[in-house]
C-alpha cells in the first residue's frame, strides 16, 4: 500500500517536472490546491441551493469581488517580495472619497476624477516605499499607520456630508455596466488567439534553440482548456446582464502584472527581492527601487479597488474602505496561493482567492447564515490555506537543505 | 559574446603569466591592522589557494579584490594595466567575479533565473525575457563544465543539494565570463563526494585559463586542487608556497607561525 503510493507520488513527481521543464515555468500546477478549492465550495453550495450556480447569481458574484479583487492583486504584488500593506484598504477609500469629490462637488469630468484618484493611490504608494526603504521601518508599521491616516484623510475630504452620492455614468458605468454581448465575444476570440499565437511562437523559439518541448497535445490542450473556461464565463455571464465592465478590468490588471511578473526584467527582479534580498542586491539590482515600485503599485491598485467600490455603491461615505475590504483583499492573496514569505506566488491568486471568499460569502447568504457563521468559515478557510503554504515551504526546506 | 565562446577564447590562452598582481595591501580597521603589505599575484589557469587562520585577514583581503571594502594601500596590475578597484562594479568590469560562502542565490527561482540574476537577456521584438536564449545557454555553460547532476536547468534552487548549489553559483559567475575567480570557502559546507565534484569543477576553470583564488581552511582540498598557497598570519604574508614542493607540516606552521623543526622536536620529547 505504502510502495504503491510512493511509486504514484514519485510518477505524479516526475509527470509535474516535464511538465514544468517543458513549459519553461515551474509553478504551473500550483493553482490545484486553490481550484480543488473553488470546486468543492461551488458544488456544496450549489447542491444546497440552485439559485447559487444562477446565471444571475454568479454575476452578482463577479461583482461581489471585483474591488476586492482589484485591491488584491496589489496585495499579492507586496507580498511577493516580503512584505504587507496594512494601507491599501483605507486608501481605497480616501481615493475614491477624492475621486467623488472631485467628480461630485468639483464637477471634474468622472474619468479624469478615476485617473486623479488612481495617480493619489499610486502617489501614496511611492511615500510608503520610499518612507520603508529610506528608515528601515517594516512595512507592517509604515502602512499600519497608514491605514489609521487614510480613514482620517476620507474623513477630511468627506467634511460635513458623510456621504457623497455618485451619478456621473463615467464612474457608475464601471460596476453597473456591462460590455455588449457580441463585443464580450469578439475580445474572448481575440484573446484565445493571442493565447495560440503565443504559445506556438514560444514552442518554435524553443525548437529553434534545440530545447525540449510539451507535445502538440499538451499545448492544443492548454489552449483548449482557456478557451472552455473563457467562453463558458462569457456565455454564463450573457445569458445574465453580460460580461461586467469591472470583471474585465480587473482582469485586465491581473494579465498586465502577470506578464510582468513571469516575462519581463523587472518581474524577475521583483520575485529574487522577495526571494533573497541580499542576492539581489549583489547581482546590482536596485532593490529599494524594486520595493518603491512595488508599493506604487499597490497604491494604484488600491486606489482602482476604491473606485470600483464606490462605483457599485453608487456612492463615496464615512465606511468606504474600512470593514473587512482590507482583511479579505489580504485572504484573497494568500488563499489563492501567494505565500507570505515573499518570492512565491502568481498574480491570478489575486482573482482565484477573491472568488472563494466572495463564493463562502455569497453561497451563506443565499442559504440565510448569518455574518458571524461567514467570519468564522472565511477564518477557517485562510487559516487552512496559510497552514498549507507554511507545510509546503517546510517541505522544500527539508527536501533542498545542504546534503 | 556567449558565456561558451568567452570560455574557448579563455582556453586558447592558458597559464600564460600574471593576470593579476597586488602590491603593499594595507588596511586597518580602526587601531587594528588587517592587512599590513601583503603582496599577491594571481596567474592565469592556476589555482591558488589562500589559507591562514581565523583573523589572518584572508576575507579582507578577498573583499578588497572583489571591491566590497576598499583598501587603504595597495596597487592593482590588472592585465598588465595599473589599475583601482573601489567598488564591486569596479571588480566586475576588471574580470573579477566572486562565490561568497553563502552563494546568494535565490531559492525560490529556477537555475536559469539564478544564472542571469541581474544581467537577463531580452528578445529583439519587445522588453520580454529571452527566456529560451537564457535556457539554452544555460545548459551549454553546465554542459561544458560537466556538470552531470542537475536533472532540469528550470529546477528551483531550493530543490538543490549543497555541491549543486555550489556549482550553479560558480556557473553564475561564469556568465560574466571572468578572467579571476574567487572562491570563498566553496567546499565548507559539503560532504565528500559533493566536494569532490566541486574541486573537479575547479580544475575545469582552471582548464580555461581562469585565475582561480580558493579560500579554504582545509588543507586537504588545498593539496588536491591548488598549485600553490598563499600563507597570511596576522596580516602579513607568512609564507608562498609551490603545493608539489611542500607538504601540510610546512603550511600548517606557516599558519601557526610555529617554526617545523622546535614542533618536530616537541612532538618528539
Amino acid at each position: 500500500m505504502t510502495a504503491i503510493s510512493a511509486g504514484a507520488t514519485g510518477r505524479l513527481r516526475a509527470w509535474t517536472s516535464t511538465v514544468a521543464a517543458g513549459r519553461g515555468r515551474s509553478n504551473d500546477l500550483s493553482f490545484l490546491p486553490v481550484l480543488a478549492a473553488l470546486a468543492i465550495i461551488w458544488l456544496v453550495f450549489g447542491t444546497m441551493n440552485e439559485n447559487f450556480i444562477s446565471p444571475a447569481n454568479l454575476t452578482n458574484l463577479t461583482l461581489q469581488i471585483a474591488a476586492t479583487g482589484t485591491i488584491a492583486v496589489g496585495v499579492v504584488l507586496v507580498l511577493l517580495i516580503g512584505e504587507i500593506d496594512l494601507s491599501v484598504g483605507a486608501l481605497s477609500g480616501f481615493a475614491a472619497g477624492v475621486m467623488a469629490v472631485l467628480n461630485v462637488r468639483a464637477g471634474v469630468p468622472g474619468l479624469v476624477a478615476i485617473l486623479a484618484a488612481v495617480a493619489l493611490g499610486v502617489a501614496v504608494g511611492v511615500f510608503n516605499g520610499l518612507w520603508i526603504t529610506r528608515t528601515a521601518v517594516p512595512s507592517f508599521v509604515v502602512t499600519l499607520a497608514g491605514l489609521l491616516a487614510w480613514q482620517g484623510a476620507l474623513l477630511a475630504v468627506l467634511g460635513g456630508t458623510g456621504t457623497l452620492n455618485i451619478t456621473d455614468p463615467g464612474i457608475t458605468r464601471l460596476a453597473q455596466g456591462f460590455l455588449p454581448a457580441w463585443l464580450s465575444w469578439v475580445v474572448l476570440v481575440v484573446v484565445i488567439l493571442a493565447v495560440a499565437a503565443g504559445s506556438v511562437r514560444q514552442r518554435q523559439r524553443r525548437i529553434a534553440k534545440g530545447l525540449g518541448v510539451p507535445s502538440p497535445a499538451w499545448t492544443l490542450l492548454r489552449v483548449a482548456i482557456a478557451a472552455g473556461v473563457g467562453s463558458g464565463a462569457v456565455a454564463v455571464l450573457n445569458s445574465d446582464r453580460g460580461v461586467p465592465y469591472a470583471l474585465v478590468l480587473l482582469l485586465g490588471l491581473i494579465v498586465v502584472f502577470d506578464t510582468m511578473i513571469r516575462r519581463t526584467r523587472l518581474g524577475r527582479h521583483i520575485m529574487s527581492v522577495g526571494g533573497n534580498a541580499e542576492a539581489a542586491r549583489r547581482a546590482g539590482i536596485n532593490v529599494n527601487g524594486v520595493r518603491v515600485f512595488v508599493f506604487a503599485a499597490a497604491g494604484g491598485a488600491a486606489a482602482l479597488g476604491g473606485v470600483v467600490a464606490a462605483s457599485r455603491l453608487f456612492a463615496v461615505n464615512q465606511s468606504s474602505g474600512s470593514g473587512d475590504l482590507l482583511l479579505n483583499a489580504i485572504a484573497a492573496a494568500v488563499i489563492g496561493g501567494t505565500s507570505l514569505f515573499g518570492g512565491r506566488g502568481s498574480v491570478w491568486a489575486a482573482l482565484l482567492g477573491a472568488l472563494v471568499i466572495g463564493s463562502i460569502s455569497n453561497g451563506m447568504d443565499l442559504l440565510g447564515y448569518v455574518t458571524s457563521v461567514k467570519f468564522l468559515v472565511t477564518g477557517a478557510v485562510l487559516l487552512l490555506s496559510v497552514t498549507v503554504d507554511a507545510r509546503a515551504r517546510e517541505r522544500r526546506r527539508r527536501a533542498g537543505g545542504p546534503a | 559574446m556567449t558565456p561558451a565562446a568567452a570560455l574557448a577564447n579563455d582556453r586558447q590562452a592558458p597559464g600564460t603569466g600574471s593576470y593579476l598582481r597586488l602590491t603593499g595591501a594595507s588596511k586597518s580597521y580602526g587601531a587594528v591592522r588587517a592587512l599590513d603589505g601583503v603582496d599577491l599575484e594571481l596567474r592565469a589557469g592556476e589555482v591558488t589557494a589562500l589559507v591562514g587562520d581565523n583573523g589572518a585577514g584572508k576575507s579582507t583581503l578577498v573583499k578588497a579584490l572583489a571591491g566590497v571594502h576598499a583598501l587603504d594601500t595597495g596597487d592593482f596590475v590588472i592585465d598588465g594595466r595599473p589599475t583601482t578597484i573601489a567598488s564591486p562594479h569596479d571588480a566586475v568590469a576588471q574580470g573579477i567575479a566572486t562565490v561568497y560562502q553563502d552563494l546568494a542565490l535565490c531559492e525560490n527561482l529556477d537555475v536559469v533565473a539564478n544564472l542571469y540574476l541581474g544581467q537577463e537577456p531580452r528578445n529583439g521584438r519587445g522588453r520580454l525575457l529571452d527566456e529560451e536564449e537564457m535556457e539554452s545557454n544555460a545548459r551549454r555553460l553546465l554542459d561544458e563544465l560537466a556538470v552531470r547532476t542537475l536533472a532540469s536547468v528550470r529546477t528551483a534552487v531550493a530543490a538543490l543539494s549543497g555541491g549543486q548549489r555550489q556549482t550553479v553559483a560558480i556557473a553564475r559567475a561564469l556568465i560574466g565570463t571572468p578572467r579571476v575567480m574567487l572562491l570563498d570557502e566553496p567546499t565548507a559546507a559539503l560532504g565528500v563526494a559533493q566536494t569532490a565534484q566541486v574541486l573537479e569543477l575547479i580544475r575545469r576553470l582552471r582548464d580555461r585559463g581562469i585565475a582561480v583564488l580558493v579560500i579554504s581552511h582545509n588543507l586537504g582540498d588545498v593539496f588536491k586542487v591548488a598549485d600553490r598557497a598563499v600563507v597570511l598570519r596576522l596580516g602579513a604574508l607568512a609564507g608562498e608556497y609551490r603545493i608539489a614542493a611542500t607538504n601540510q607540516d610546512e603550511i600548517v606552521a606557516a599558519i601557526t607561525g610555529a617554526d617545523v623543526r622546535n614542533q618536530n622536536e616537541r612532538n618528539h620529547a
